[in-house]
């Protein structure tokens, strides 16, 4: 394997979690709600599919558990915000609060172990074409699922019916009220959709990326899919981009590590982080584009009159 | 075909609706008549499903019928038009249409159909079309559109000619007979007495959630209709008349420009207008054709870049923000009550700070730049400004929300007043405000001025503008008519200006945005 | 069952002043049975984690020492809250506030005198409120998320102070610990009282809340910060000016973060280390919230959050469960409190199923 495939492994694989996060962000905010939680249901779903994987011995089964812790976790979030009415952005920050709390509480007893890692499905015939087939069908699930469900949100949001529904209810809640359309229970799916995503996404981490449990090892790559979603303003397809360039910028750190460059390491590992401010910075001097495809009802809370 | 039988529905306290009984036939063209919180829009809610009455029944072909939620009424044949339209901005004609149909429907099936359907009622509607690009005339017809595709047998239309010019109300008209022969029945919610009076079979009249007459509104008068709806004589404005341009213009605007600031917004053209002092100044308009910009841009909310382009009393203040030509003697009243001219969550005493911290510092304020609020003395004016406008309310010191649309205004107004300003800018003055206060506002703004004030009042209610202007502007796009005396402007003129017809020999334009 | 709510006509003073309380008792009902889901009894669970901490003198000391960096960073925050604008990187601005701060003491540690302590709180305001002016002028010019930005920000300032101990300003004479020297006796922060390590950050932050209450409540300062933040447009039509409030909320409640963060290191850890925060600028978040964004409340609920970092480390002494707990306590409490709010807006009425099928679907 050449150089160039395995620093592109290492970035499909950095990449994977922000990609599904993401998605399931996109998702939520395109029917109207902004959760901030997502840091707090990324690490609450990393925890969870550690300790599946250990319980059951199956990385998959850690998978699918920390999609439903991420579920779970983002069902106490559209209780708050969609059945009470609470402010979103409040209730966003107290998701990723109690998320690193409790997670850190739950893998108490996992620090150290040994994990159980998600071994590569190779493709057979395409895992064999030179240099992408390595890269593209010698992956684990998570990947696999991470582009189907790329295609399957884009989709869902612009071709079918339900979509159609959902991006209603984002642009004009009290309209889609109007017309008959269950506002509520349309967020609250989409808030469960994007909880599942999240937990995923967590689960990669514990499973596929280090195979470990650490504490508070989502590392702030919650708000980084955060970030995505604007930087994709609110279209599936550029979240794969979005995702694909965060990922390289966290791995080139490494790189320029490993080639021997005395820039200090702290600094190399803040360029993430730099990264973001300086996307949402571009991105939002666009204020046109911004305002265009924001969902006009985004983060506004409604109670239906009866 | 519908008849309404006692029906009821309670929010907490308030009875919206109390036992009330409507009957419409078919073929028949029904109004549904009375003041703002009459109920009107309570009891459609409940013919379209949106809402659940709390006793009483509503009986379709004669049978007893529960309808349980919109979709309920359309698969019975209750089609619905609103008044705050139900579209979905970012959403293009077609996507908006399918979504109030059935969900078998397959999209580009409904866009041929609503090409021509539209095409057949004459209100031509291009499918792929987004909302947010489209006229509020279009809208309309994207609302009447999707209600066709339904194929309702009754049809309920909410205020529907409340942002059209009178030309489109007239389109309307047409296709609304046109409906009625082809047996349909129309529910018709209106406090317009000229056009009830002119389209309607018959007319059911609430009032407070009663229904307190019934008529067939071709044998009224306005007038009689109006004390039915307000159950009383409506204090008629008195307003002497005064010859235009008799004073000192006081507010004066040179060829003012002003870029969209969104892109929602709709940009000022060389606008150029003078307000003399003793006058009222009407500007009429659909919704949306710049009037928020043109409020925003007088009041100084929005500065221009020339200092000249706006001159109050005198002084130029193009370049001056909203306190600094309230010191130059001008005062404000936006449409928006609640968030713009009120905040919702504060009391009345700082809501009166509001607007009033700089114009008023040395009264309200001390100890300098960090602005020590004298609340004795805020007090003290509130109590008497509440005092002189009659405004009720319940307890002390209220939250803005807790008054009534009528009440909140008469506050506002008298907080401006209060200052007797030379110059009184107002957005919308009676929106959503019952008949009572609607006249005592009117009748304030004529005696503001009167009293040697130069008064403009925005309104999109030409009733309201006919009766109490000296002068009417129009806007249109973002641009301003010419002024005219009142008595020289026929309603037809005006509805041309609203088009965006200077005297009636351009081509209609497609122009007037709403946000 | 089903949740229905109904808008009260104004807002409930009754229940703004409940909330908070209800919030705390369900906290503690679910503490409860947390305790009791990991087998331990309720009631001692309870009294060790919130009640024994409060039984002695010196842990009274700790209380005000964990309290005072709390009140201070959440008085600042419910400032910027109250303006709606989202500060989420007190943390940040909390660490910048103790490197600026610490600049005399380990660049010029020689330098004593009356004056070089003050100079070490206002150096600390300075640094807090500059980084947090990054977030403020990227929203005001480009209208970039305050929320992410100033979160990202944590980190980078996380790594910043990583760096600064582990390199330029490690103690020459420290072993290469990743550690600044420790500050002169003159560079510390007093004490208070002679009964215990409480210092003068205590009283830093009473003086905060003092002149954050007088302007919030009696000036026009205030006035303008909570018109921008409940109608922006009806703040444009005051004549107030949405981006200098942003500005100005920020850097506010930056310096508050900075002032802690230096007095934090100045008064208990007396030098710099790579972490010098058990995460005092996420938890004053819940503070501000459980104190209703009013500095007269942020203090009584800073003295309820320091009182959950003292109760998990004694429950972890007492009972040997995980100093874990104490971040779940705060996180259930701010849950709490954002549920206790809709009780200020609106009537909740709970229906069964049978009570939905008369209402019908909508």
């Amino acid at each position: 394997m050449g150089v160039a495939e395995a620093v592109l492994l290492t970035i499909i694989t950095a990449s994977t979690p922000l990609l599904i996060a993401a998605l399931g962000e996109l998702v939520t905010e395109r029917s109207g709600v902004l959760n901030l939680g997502v840091e707090g249901m990324m690490i609450m779903g990393a925890v969870a599919g550690f300790a599946f994987a250990q319980i059951s011995g199956s990385a998959y089964v850690g998978a699918l558990g920390g999609m439903l812790a991420g579920a779970v976790f983002s069902l106490l979030f559209a209780f708050l915000t969609l059945s009470l009415v609470a402010n979103q952005v409040a209730t966003g920050l107290a998701l990723t609060i109690l998320g690193l709390g409790l997670s850190g509480l739950l893998g108490e007893a996992y620090i150290g172990q040994p994990g159980i890692k998600m071994e590569p499905i190779v493709i057979p015939l395409l895992s064999q074409i030179p240099f992408i087939g390595k890269l593209l069908f010698a992956q684990d699930l998570i990947f696999y699922i991470s582009i189907a469900l790329l295609i399957a949100v884009n989709w869902f949001l612009f071709r079918t019916r339900a979509g159609l529904t959902l991006r209603s209810v984002g642009d004009n809640h009290s309209s889609a009220h109007a017309l008959g359309i269950n506002v509520i229970a349309v967020r609250y799916m989409a808030v469960i959709f994007g909880g599942a995503c999240s937990g995923l996404a967590g689960a990669h981490l514990s499973l596929v990326q280090v195979p470990q449990w650490v504490e508070n090892m989502s590392a702030g790559r919650g708000w980084i899919a955060l970030a995505l979603v604007v930087f994709a303003s609110w279209r599936p397809m550029r979240v794969l981009f979005g995702a694909y360039l965060f990922g390289a910028v966290g791995i080139a750190q490494l790189h320029i590590q490993a080639l021997g460059f005395s820039v200090p390491s702290q600094f190399l590992s803040s360029l993430p982080y730099i990264a973001t401010i300086i996307v949402l910075v571009i991105i939002s001097g666009n204020r046109r584009l911004t305002l265009i495809n924001t969902p006009a009802s985004l983060g506004k809370g409604f109670v239906p009159d009866r | 075909m519908l008849e309404v039988r006692d029906i009821t529905k309670v929010f907490g306290e308030l009875v919206a609706n109390d036992h009330v009984n409507v009957e419409v036939g078919k073929g028949e063209i029904h109004a549904l008549l009375g003041e703002n919180g009459a109920g009107k829009s309570t009891l459609v809610k409940m013919l379209y499903g949106s809402l659940q009455p709390n006793g009483g029944s509503i009986l379709w072909h004669g049978n007893a019928t529960t309808i349980t939620s919109p979709s309920a009424a359309r698969s019975l044949g209750i089609g619905m038009v609103f008044q705050h339209f139900s579209l979905f901005e970012s959403l293009s004609v077609a996507e908006n249409i399918v979504l109030s149909l059935g969900a078998d429907k397959v999209l580009a099936d409904i866009a041929e159909q609503t090409r021509e359907v539209s095409h057949n009622y004459g209100l031509p509607l291009n499918p792929e079309t987004i909302i947010g690009d489209m006229s509020v005339g279009e809208r309309q017809r994207v609302e009447i559109v999707r209600c066709l595709l339904q194929n309702p047998e009754l049809i309920i239309l909410d205020e529907p000619t409340s942002v059209l010019t009178p030309q489109e109300a007239d389109n309307l008209f047409v296709t609304l007979k046109r409906l009625k022969d082809e047996g349909r029945s129309i529910l018709y919610i209106s406090h317009r007495l000229e056009e009830v009076k002119q389209m309607c079979d018959w007319a059911t009249i609430l009032r407070h959630g009663k229904v307190v007459g019934e008529c067939d509104p071709a044998k009224e008068t306005a007038g009689s209709l109006a004390s039915m709806m307000v159950g009383g004589d409506i204090a008629q404005i008195k307003r002497k008349k005064t010859k235009a341009g008799d004073g000192k213009p006081l507010l004066e605007l040179k060829d003012v420009s002003l870029p969209a600031a969104s892109p929602f917004a709709v940009a000022l053209k060389n606008i150029d207008l003078a307000v003399n002092a003793g006058e009222v100044l009407g500007i009429a308009g659909v919704a949306g054709n710049g009037q928020s910009e043109f409020f925003d841009m007088v009041s100084g909310e929005v500065t221009v870049a020339s200092d000249a382009a706006v001159t109050i009393c005198g002084t130029q203040a193009g370049a001056k923000g909203i306190n600094r030509r309230r010191k130059l003697g001008a005062a404000f009243v936006p449409e928006e009550r609640l968030g713009h001219s009120a905040v919702p969550d504060l009391s009345l005493t700082e809501n009166l700070i509001l607007s009033r911290h700089g114009s008023d510092a040395a009264m309200f304020t001390s100890m300098g730049p960090i602005g020590f609020i004298q609340r004795d003395k805020v007090h003290e004016v509130a109590a008497k400004i509440i005092e002189e406008m009659d405004v009720r309310k319940s307890g002390e010191d209220p939250d803005a929300s807790a008054l009534s649309g009528g009440n909140l205004q008469k506050f506002i107004m008298g907080r401006e007043l209060d200052r007797s300003p030379a110059v009184m800018v107002v957005n919308q003055p009676t929106w959503g405000v019952d008949a009572g206060a609607a006249a005592r506002i009117r009748q304030t703004l004529i005696d503001l001025a009167r009293s040697g004030s130069a008064v403009v009042v925005i309104s999109q209610d030409l009733d309201e503008i006919m009766e109490i202007s000296d002068r009417i502007a129009v806007m249109s796009d973002g641009r301003m008519s010419l002024p005219h005396n009142a008595d020289d402007m026929s309603r037809e003129q005006i509805g041309l200006l609203m088009a965006g017809m200077e005297g009636g020999s351009e081509q209609e334009g497609e122009s007037a945005h709403v946000h | 069952m089903f949740i229905e709510l109904e808008r009260r006509p104004a807002h409930s003073t009754l229940y703004s002043a409940l909330s908070p309380f209800i919030a705390l008792i369900l906290t503690l009902v679910a503490g409860a049975i947390l305790f009791a889901v990991m087998g331990i009894n309720p009631a001692k669970g309870l009294y060790s984690f919130f009640i024994e901490p409060l039984t002695e003198v010196w842990s009274l000391h700790e209380l005000a020492i964990k309290a005072a960096p709390l009140i201070l960073i959440a008085t600042g925050l419910s400032i910027c809250f109250l303006s709606s604008n989202w500060n989420i990187g007190a943390e940040g601005q909390f660490i910048l506030g103790a490197i600026f701060g610490s600049i005399l003491p380990v660049l010029f540690h020689e330098q004593v005198g009356i004056w070089v302590l003050p100079a070490m709180m206002i150096m600390g305001m300075i640094g807090g409120a500059l980084w947090a002016l990054i977030p403020a002028l990227l929203k005001t010019r480009f209208g970039a998320n305050e929320i992410l930005t100033s979160l990202m920000l944590v980190y980078v300032a996380e790594l910043f102070l990583d760096w600064l101990v582990r390199g330029a300003w490690r103690n020459p004479e420290g072993f290469n610990f990743p550690e600044t020297r420790s500050f002169s006796p003159g560079q510390i922060l007093p004490e208070v009282l002679d009964s215990g390590r409480a210092h003068y950050g205590a009283v830093l932050a009473i003086v905060a809340v003092l002149i954050a209450w007088f302007m919030m409540a009696k000036t026009i300062r205030g006035f303008e910060v909570k018109v921008i933040g409940q109608a922006p447009k009806a703040g444009q039509f005051a004549g107030f000016d949405a981006k200098r409030v942003t500005i100005v909320a920020f850097m506010i409640s930056g310096a508050l973060a900075g002032l802690a963060g230096i007095a934090e290191v100045s008064g208990a850890i007396q030098q710099l280390r790579p972490t010098i925060s058990p995460g005092y600028g996420f938890t004053a978040i819940i503070v501000a919230f459980l104190g209703r964004l009013n500095p007269v409340g942020v203090f009584a609920a800073g003295l309820v959050l320091a009182l959950s970092f003292l109760g998990s480390e004694a429950a972890q002494i007492s009972l040997g469960v995980s100093d874990k707990l104490g971040r779940v306590f705060q996180g259930m409490l701010l849950f709490f409190v954002l549920a206790c709010d809709t009780l200020i807006h609106y009537r909740i009425r709970i229906t069964g199923w049978a009570g939905r099928a008369r209402t019908g679907e909508t």
